[in-house]
């Protein structure tokens, strides 16, 4: 729908990707826009990420705002050289000449019993990348919004979708083309005794946590990071300095992920609210199982509400 | 045992050619001066060839400065365009002023030409991202380090114009070593596929860095990598101006009418190391080297230009003056520009800068190396 708003009101939003256009995307997230907006606006590419990422580099600086799918985040790797080397810092080595209004958007995570290298989630390798945000909405409304954002924003986007929820979630979005603001978390639960911290799909099992804990008298504040980089760390700290205590709750592995950063923060400009040590919940440093062991792989509810305790714990 | 009756048709019938290619080879000025196929209407233009030959050997004394700048600690790592200065300023001269270039990072003759100017080319060089912020040619690519990347980029500027309806073309620069890219062969896949106005140059200039372009492929050219894509391909003597110019402008043409694109591949040799860091002494044969010297492409436009009574030693000494005059009051303009503030570090990162980076620019200022550390107080690109 964002798409269909915003190819409405600005001529030079164009959609490409493989399958986005007659298919409308494996997802049917650009579903009925090329009906809408004919051939040139929706394009099928080419089977080729290096290509889609490459063409938007070229689109984005000689007139137009691509929005550009990579069908699945395990296939973003070929279209790295382009993101990391080129649009992230096009107007950065161009003094401002040249400019990348790009948006990639790609399914990020796992848990919908996918073929194997369908269920990446490998945000921490884009975030860790100066020049472009990396934005992670946790529901269809807050997807409306943040990719309404995302494709009006002058500077490169990576846009990564919960494939989880594409199906999972069902929500009423009104078409009205307001956008929700980037580089801010949102608080979809407040709280006063521990602050949990994640992004994307689980938001899914932390609300549910909460829930548990607030069963057990533990009042649990949770905040979706939303944009992954830059990290909202005023919202966080604020959050932390109420409640004293931390969980950083994500699907993607530990090692380097996200949530080492937001530690590193929250331990450096906030370590004399915390009175326990900070906890991370997070995919093990394995890789992504086949869709048997996914259950396995993805926090559940339970390691989360188990982590909350532990910060409670004397 | 009786045939199956839906073999019958073919069988012993020969194998039936489903496809074929031709790659034709175009030379127009040989390397005495002589023309040796029709001149197109430039050719006899001696104005225009003049302008042409003045922007190569302008192309080269510049090119020389910039090594001697290096070699004598002015300049960073430089990439030498000796040699390839009639696929340069031939290119230069087919393209339109609203076309768009992609280039690698040695065309400066085409840059020039178009309006980047010589004290820009420096700036870059000499480690300042100001010297890609073009103050004409402002729609053009800077230089592109990640090999064959850029062909992609054009290819895009170009799908741009045509949902635009822009009758603009770009042209995409790579080297003989870039066409193993894998990046290379998906940019000729889209623009073939989607018939785009782009046009590719490959020159082939016989080296990548110490590889020999036998060893870089099989195929016997490389523009023939153009029929695995669908498109057309063809090859030119690269140290002939007028050939250069003249299959360019032609592809050009048939991009801006919508008949897709071309793979131009231009035959020349590197007569410099690959840059100031490389020493091509250690893997190339000096005998080889000397051979191409004898079919370098300033020679022949001189002598054609001489026989046609169109240009004279006076002429010569002239114009190497003035292009000495303007190369040093380049150089002066250059080593005059201070060092950039260490805000710059910070500008242009995005069009606003995000909060966690104005935290850290406070960090940079206070341990920058520039004197002076902030900038005149803006506090984002504009």
């Amino acid at each position: 729908m964002a798409h269909g708003w915003e190819m409405q009101h600005d001529d030079r939003v164009v959609v490409i990707g493989q399958d986005v256009g007659v298919n409308g995307g494996v997802f049917r997230a650009t579903a009925g826009l090329q009906a809408r907006f004919g051939k040139h606006r929706v394009q099928d590419t080419p089977l080729a990420e290096a290509t889609i990422a490459g063409m938007s580099v070229g689109m984005a600086t000689h007139g137009l705002k691509p929005v550009a799918e990579i069908q699945f985040m395990g296939f973003i790797y070929p279209a790295l050289d382009q993101i990391v080397n080129h649009m992230s810092r096009m107007r950065y080595r161009t003094r401002g000449r040249l400019t990348c209004p790009v948006v990639i958007r790609t399914p990020h995570g796992g848990g919908i019993h996918a073929p194997e290298h369908h269920s990446e989630s490998t945000e921490t390798l884009l975030c860790h990348i100066p020049g472009i945000r990396v934005v992670c909405p946790s529901s269809p409304a807050r997807a409306y919004g943040l990719l309404l954002a995302a494709i009006r924003d002058p500077d490169p986007v990576m846009f990564l979708e919960p494939a989880r929820l594409y199906r999972a979630m069902r929500q009423e979005v009104t078409d009205d083309g307001r956008a929700l603001p980037l580089d801010r978390c949102f608080i979809l639960r407040e709280g006063r005794d521990v602050t949990l911290v994640t992004w994307g799909a689980m938001t899914v099992e932390t609300l549910r946590a909460a829930g548990e804990l607030d069963a057990r008298g533990i009042s649990a504040e949770v905040i979706d990071l939303a944009t992954l980089s830059p990290i909202d760390s005023e919202a966080i700290l604020a959050s932390v300095a109420k409640t004293g205590r931390l969980v950083i709750v994500h699907e993607a592995a530990r090692n380097v992920g996200v949530g080492a950063e937001i530690a590193a923060i929250v331990a450096e400009h906030g370590l004399y609210d915390l009175v326990a040590p900070i906890q991370r919940v997070a995919g093990f440093d394995t890789v992504m199982p086949l869709f048997k062991l996914e259950h396995d792989y993805i926090p559940s509810v339970q390691r989360i509400v188990d982590a909350a305790r532990l910060t409670l714990a004397d | 045992m009786p045939e199956a009756p839906h073999l019958k048709p073919w069988h012993n019938s020969p194998m039936p050619t489903v496809a074929e290619f031709k790659i034709e080879y175009k030379r127009i000025l040989d390397p005495q001066g002589a023309l040796v196929a029709k001149p197109p209407a430039f050719a006899t233009d001696y104005e225009d060839v003049r302008g042409m030959y003045r922007a190569m050997a302008r192309e080269r004394l510049f090119d020389a400065k910039a090594v001697n700048l290096q070699r004598t600690g002015q300049l960073g790592t430089y990439a030498s365009a000796l040699g390839h200065e009639a696929t340069h300023i031939g290119v230069g001269a087919a393209m339109r002023p609203e076309d768009v270039l992609a280039p690698v990072y040695r065309e400066i003759g085409t840059q020039m030409w178009r309006g980047v100017t010589m004290t820009e080319i420096l700036t870059y060089w000499g480690g300042d991202e100001r010297g890609n912020d073009f103050a004409q040619a402002r729609h053009d690519f800077a230089w592109c380090v990640p090999i064959a990347t850029q062909t992609l980029h054009a290819a895009g500027a170009a799908m741009a114009f045509k949902i635009l309806q822009e009758p603009r073309c770009a042209v995409a620069y790579i080297g003989d070593g870039g066409t193993s890219e894998g990046a290379f062969y998906e940019a000729l896949n889209l623009a073939g596929a989607r018939a785009l106005p782009v046009v590719f140059v490959v020159v082939n200039n016989g080296w990548a860095i110490s590889v020999p372009v036998a060893e870089q492929t099989a195929t016997r050219t490389l523009a023939q990598k153009a029929v695995a894509a669908g498109i057309p391909g063809i090859q030119v003597d690269g140290n002939d101006v007028f050939a250069v110019r003249d299959t360019v402008a032609a592809a050009l043409d048939t991009a801006r009418q919508g008949g897709g694109p071309t793979l131009i591949e231009t035959l020349t040799y590197r007569l410099s190391d690959h840059t100031t860091a490389d020493d091509s002494g250690r893997y190339r044969n000096p005998d080889e080297v000397k051979q191409a010297w004898a079919l370098e492409p300033l020679i022949r436009v001189r002598d054609y230009l001489a026989k046609a009574g169109a240009w004279s030693s006076a002429e010569e000494q002239a114009w190497t003056q003035e292009c000495a005059h303007e190369i040093e009051a380049a150089v002066n303009e250059y080593l005059k520009r201070s060092k950039p503030p260490t805000d710059a570090m910070f500008d242009h990162l995005f069009d606003e800068l995000p909060r966690h980076l104005v935290e850290q620019r406070e960090v940079a200022r206070k341990y920058g190396t520039t004197a002076g550390g902030t900038s005149s107080g803006s506090s984002s690109g504009h």
